[in-house]
């Protein structure tokens, strides 16, 4: 256990020099004592050992680390975990239900969007956050929602399409 | 990588946030976070306190008061500029310039205000905001002030600020007629800062330039204000003489070193040409159709 984070259950009182949050991480009621120093990529990955959410610069550049704070995509490197306090948090380990996967996911694995992989769940959380504004992009959309997300193997080219697919598909097209 | 040890206060009143500020050394308000989160990541900062203006009511607007006043608050995302449908028909230039800052992501946290606050040389808000003649308000422990933009920033990352005031809108005065213009930037790829960029801010009455801004992005030590340039525009047409004369000038107060992005000559010629294209467009769109 680090100074940085310690799981405490939920009903614990604050002590002076870490603060005591609460996220709603996929739905489910999540609490931690954290320094505030701690970037919301680590408390999801090191502290709720959501491994899903990468992080590949730690520079704010490559976009691996994109998780939706209230529905909106972050690059959870460059968010302090103390600011989700009392906030909805999406990471890519709640975008399946029990038994279906979401259909972002269903498009990556139906048009090859995915290589290695590493920028996997960011472009998906990216996707989701445009698809669940506008379930029918252009093309040009797409590109335009995903250019704050790297990916260093497909060259984009099938990632586009599995977002295009996975558009149809919540339309009701596919 | 792990910031410095730091106080965290998340105030919900102005007026809380002020008092944090003015009782404390070393505190820095945390906007959007999106440069100085990276900055404190790498230790370029390392405040001792910061004070997280998020949880703060109603700072998250933009747009225009009865007489046309424009303002944007302290919390209003890039994201919202880019996304907002009334934002054009007041203001073409920073309409223009929303989908060009940063990339979807860093949008979605960084502030319009935040950006201006950073003073980076790079920032492509500040220079629209010279283009305009724009003014950010501060509020400190004495009370409220009015900073025009010009005098706001002091040098590269630094402005006029005291370190208990916080700056809650940036405002531009209402159109002389009818507000246009437009913002050009060179950038290698989406996400990157300007090698260039132009900001120009027109008003035009009857077919002629009333008023007129031009800022210029990522070509000096801060943001130019290319006020001779702009000052052949007032009272023409827009003749292509005078739009060459402009962007004569506007390249001349460049000042920019050469980098990985490009030679200084490089840059002076893209700022010349962008000055050409913008006033070009606004020549065609504006003057042929009236
Ligand atoms: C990958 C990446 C690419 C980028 N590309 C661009 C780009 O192309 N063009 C561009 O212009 N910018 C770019 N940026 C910077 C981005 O626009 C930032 O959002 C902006 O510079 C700062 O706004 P913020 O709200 O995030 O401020 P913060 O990071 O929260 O704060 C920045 C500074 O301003 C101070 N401050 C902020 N708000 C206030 C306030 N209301 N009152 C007093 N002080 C305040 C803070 O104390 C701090 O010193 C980029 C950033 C990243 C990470
Ligand atoms: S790890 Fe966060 S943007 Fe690259
Ligand atoms: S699949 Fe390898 S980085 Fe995108």
């Amino acid at each position: 256990m680090t100074s940085l984070f310690e799981e405490v259950p939920v009903s614990t009182d604050d002590n002076i020099s870490t603060t005591r949050v609460e996220v709603n991480v996929n739905g489910e009621r999540r609490a931690a004592q954290i320094e505030p120093r701690l970037l919301l990529a680590h408390l999801l990955r090191n502290g709720f050992k959501l491994t899903g959410t990468h992080t590949g610069c730690d520079t704010t550049n490559c976009g691996a680390c994109t998780v939706l704070l209230d529905g909106e995509p972050v690059k959870s490197c460059t968010v302090f975990a103390v600011q989700a306090n009392g906030h909805d948090v999406t990471t890519v380990e709640g975008l399946a239900s029990s038994e279906q996967l979401h259909p972002v996911q269903e498009g990556f694995k139906d048009e090859h969007g995915l290589q290695c992989g590493f920028c996997t769940p960011g472009m998906m959380l990216s996707a989701v956050a445009l698809l669940n504004e506008n379930d029918d992009p252009t093309e040009d959309e797409v590109r335009w929602a995903l250019s704050g997300n790297l990916c260093r193997c497909t060259g984009y080219q099938n990632i586009v399409k599995a977002v295009l697919w996975a558009g149809a598909k919540m339309r009701g097209d596919a | 990588m792990y910031p410095s040890r730091f106080r965290y206060e998340a105030p919900t009143t102005l007026a809380e946030a002020i008092a944090i500020l003015a009782t404390n050394d070393d505190a820095k308000v945390l906007a959007g976070g999106q440069s100085l989160i990276p900055m404190m990541k790498l230790r370029f900062a390392s405040p001792a306190t910061l004070v997280d203006i998020n949880n703060i009511p109603d700072l998250d607007f933009h747009g225009a008061d009865a007489d046309g006043t424009y303002r944007i608050g302290a919390l209003c995302r890039h994201a919202h500029l880019e996304k907002s449908t009334t934002l054009g028909d007041h203001q073409p230039l920073l309409a223009s310039c929303a989908p060009l800052v940063a990339d979807p992501i860093v949008r979605t946290r960084g502030t319009f205000v935040g950006s201006v606050c950073h003073a980076d040389p790079q920032g492509d808000w500040a220079s629209c905001m010279v283009a305009l003649d724009g003014s950010i308000t501060a509020v400190g422990p004495n009370g409220e002030r009015s900073i025009p933009v010009k005098e706001f920033v002091s040098g590269p990352f630094q402005t006029v600020l005291a370190a208990d005031e916080i700056a809650t809108e940036a405002v531009i005065a209402p159109a002389q007629g009818t507000r246009v213009g437009g913002y050009l930037k060179l950038e290698r790829r989406v996400g990157d800062f300007a090698t260039a960029g132009v900001a120009i801010g027109l008003d035009m009455t009857g077919g002629t330039v009333a008023s007129a801004g031009i800022g210029l992005t990522g070509v000096g030590a801060q943001t130019i204000d290319a006020a001779e340039a702009a000052s052949v525009l007032i009272g023409s047409s827009l003749e292509p003489d005078v739009i060459e004369r402009a962007a004569n000038l506007a390249a001349e107060v460049a000042n920019p070193r050469s980098d990985h992005r490009g030679s200084a000559s490089y840059k002076k010629h893209v700022v010349e040409t962008f000055v050409s294209r913008i006033l070009g467009n606004v020549q065609r769109e504006e003057l042929q159709v009236a």
